[in-house]
């Protein structure tokens, strides 16, 4: 596996979370979370429902504010300054579970949107980018059509597309296949792995576990808001250590 | 399955007969069963029957040609009376002889509303439509207009501030040094003119004879109350919505506490406090029009209630909408005016133009502090002695009128909504 030839401990760390907890009102959602990521590296992120992971990759670009602890990304700490939140968006692309297309734009223009206003991207040049990752994502045909217009599995790769669109250095994926019909899940994971491929930096929350063997270098468990377990997906997969982690995978696995 | 031939060599079978055309139509919807025929007949019945009198009074026995009210009585309508006092009516006590001005600032309203309503002008063209509109209309009913220095270097000063917010990244070097220019000669101006450098000089045109605001009346007050009220209403609401949904305390107080103080008393209250009670705190030899005064009440009243239609517009968004455009790092300004704003009033335009409408009429509610709306004027006209006794003719001209302008914004409330959402359902 290419992606785990590497050797990662001389990279650079990408994002670093030291410490990090989150309340939501009483219910304590993340419990002191340490985790480093480093450059290239893609990490898949697996847990029962509730457990904190969505919540987790939504701190990452601030989309959910944690209260205790250090969020590094790219060397920007994260506080409540606009600046800094903005600086780090600009620098992160999200995929959500629900595509979240903006359905009064046509595909070009869901697309175009971020680097013209927030990038001042001259618009032809912001479009040429655009039809270019449109024919990564293998749809330039539909860019004048509606999101409303598309399927569901087409929606998610302009998702994905839109993301790139801004250049990003880290992608955070926040279980991009759960809301799609099972035909179209393989086209979206076929555009993630040609990503992952590519040296991306990438966060999965998934519970995809063809995908965490195809392209992951660390699987994550989480329960109860704690990382319980992370290794190499092999590892993870073939002995894991946790009792909470066996019972997991026991249960999707069992599935598949 | 050897008698089964394949679908595209299959003889289209025409549906049965007593199923189509305007018979088989009758059967199914009118005639279905003994009551649903028995209820189409009497319906039927009752509507000839009005139909036949209202024909017969409106039409058959009206008088459209009677020099006084004498000579109308005994028989239908009496329209006469539209035909001897329509100018009244339309045009109030502004100068009989110079009638042709409202009327011609009727015809700019009207064609400003009608070129503002194509989508294909909701650019800067629709600043330029309403800048022409505005100042035609106004030159026509004042006659006279003074422009003073400090208005022009305030507009100069907003144009420009527009400019920059919003067309940053997507203006030419050029281009954003024209809107540079604008902020700085605007602001330095209006420092300069407020310091007492700059003289209080103004650009009088004054093509006309002027005629102040108590003498307006009939169709163009009507209009331009509504107009302006509206068109200052909608930004304002729009702003007092966004502010009832910040996150900061202060401006979601201010907000609601305002929204809910207007709604809380009548339109004719706010007039009546706008009329009497405002000069009583101005300082003393400050006047302030009464026309503008109402004016200013119908778009404080209407803001507060636009605001919150437009609040429902707002909660309607899922908020993947607004988590996906904050994960793309635009800014708040970016945010609304992209992406939230353009989906909230889509989803309200059957709300937003039933206010509109609602409060089209309610401008007929200036009468109680004595300003010569359409309403108004077409009351007036029934007090002339000589024509006394046929209010129902003048009502009714009035209704069909309002109606006129009421049923126009209900069809293009239906336009807009189906133009707007071409391609785009969810």
């Amino acid at each position: 596996m290419a992606a785990t030839a590497r050797d990662l401990s001389k990279v650079e760390s990408v994002i670093q979370l030291k410490g990090v907890n989150k309340w939501f009102g009483q219910f304590h959602v993340l419990t002191d979370i340490n985790l480093d990521v480093k450059e290239g590296e893609k990490i898949v992120i697996c847990g029962p429902s509730g457990s904190g992971k969505s919540t987790l990759i939504r701190c990452i670009n601030r989309l959910e504010e944690h209260q205790r602890g250090d969020i590094v990304v790219h060397g920007v700490t994260l506080s409540n300054d606009v600046k800094n939140i903005e600086a780090i968006r600009r620098e992160v692309g999200m995929v959500f579970q629900s595509f979240n297309l903006f359905p009064h734009l046509t595909i070009l223009d869901n697309l175009t949107l971020a680097p013209i206003w927030v990038k001042k991207t001259p618009k032809k040049e912001a479009e040429e980018i655009a039809m270019s990752l449109l024919t990564r994502v293998r749809i330039p045909e539909q860019a004048l059509k509606y999101p409303g217009q598309l399927s569901g599995g087409q929606q998610q790769r302009v998702a994905i597309a839109r993301a790139l669109c801004m250049r990003p250095k880290i992608m955070l994926f926040d279980e991009p296949t759960s809301a799609l019909d099972p035909e179209m899940v393989k086209e979206v994971l076929d555009v993630m792995i040609e990503l992952a491929r590519e040296g991306m930096t990438m966060l999965c929350v998934t519970h995809e576990m063809g995908f965490a063997r195809a392209v992951a270098d660390r699987v994550i468990f989480m329960d109860r808001g704690e990382i319980v377990e992370q290794n190499e997906p092999e590892a993870f997969f073939a002995n894991p250590r946790n009792e909470r982690t066996k019972l997991f995978l026991g249960q999707i696995l069992h599935n598949h | 399955m050897t008698d089964a031939m394949p679908a595209g060599d299959r003889k289209p079978i025409a549906p049965p007969v007593d199923e189509t055309g305007p018979l088989g139509w009758a059967r199914k919807n009118l005639f279905s069963s003994w009551g649903n025929g028995i209820t189409t007949i009497v319906l039927l019945a009752f509507v000839v029957w009005v139909l036949d009198w209202f024909l017969e009074w409106a039409l058959f026995t009206a008088n459209f040609t009677a020099t006084t009210g004498a000579e109308c009585r005994g028989g239908g309508a009496c329209w006469a009376l539209i035909r001897e006092k329509f100018r009244y009516i339309f045009f109030g006590s502004f100068p009989y002889e110079q009638h042709w001005r409202p009327l011609f600032a009727v015809i700019a309203m009207l064609a400003m509303l009608v070129l503002s309503a194509d989508r294909r002008m909701w650019n800067w063209r629709l600043l330029v439509i309403w800048g022409v509109g505005s100042f035609v209309t106004f030159l026509l009913m004042f006659g006279q207009l003074h422009i003073p220095l400090s208005l022009i270097l305030a507009v100069a000063l907003i144009a420009g501030g527009i400019g920059l917010a919003l067309r940053s990244g997507l203006a030419t070097p050029s281009e954003r040094m024209a809107y540079y220019a604008l902020v700085g000669i605007g602001a330095v101006g209006l420092v300069l003119r407020i310091a007492g450098v700059l003289p209080s000089w103004s650009i009088a045109i004054a093509p006309l004879s002027y005629v102040e605001t108590s003498l307006w009346g009939g169709l163009p007050v009507t209009l331009i109350l509504a107009t302006y009220g509206l068109a200052f209403a909608f930004p304002y609401g729009i702003l007092l919505a966004l502010g009832r949904r910040s996150n900061l305390p202060l401006i979601k107080g201010l907000c609601v506490g305002f929204i809910e103080l207007i709604r809380g008393v009548p339109l004719i209250s706010l007039l009546i406090m706008a009329s009497v009670m405002l000069p009583l705190f101005l300082p003393s030899g400050t006047t302030i029009d009464k026309f503008l005064r109402a004016q200013v009440a119908v778009i404080l009243f209407a803001g507060a209630y636009i605001a919150e239609v437009i609040r429902g517009g707002l909660q309607s968004l899922p908020k993947g909408q607004f988590e996906a455009a904050d994960a793309m790092g635009l800014n708040y300004p970016q945010k609304t005016l992209l992406i939230i704003l353009p989906q909230a009033l889509r989803v309200v335009i059957p709300p937003l133009i039933n206010t509109f409408i609602g409060f089209f009429k309610d401008t007929s509610l200036v009468l109680i502090i004595g300003i010569f709306d359409f309403l108004n004027t077409a009351n007036q006209a029934l007090v002339d002695p000589n024509w006394a006794g046929f209010p129902g003719e003048v009502y009714l001209f009035a209704a069909f009128v309002y109606f006129i302008f009421c049923y126009s914004m209900s069809r293009y409330s239906k336009y807009l909504e189906l133009e707007l959402n071409k391609g785009t359902r969810r």
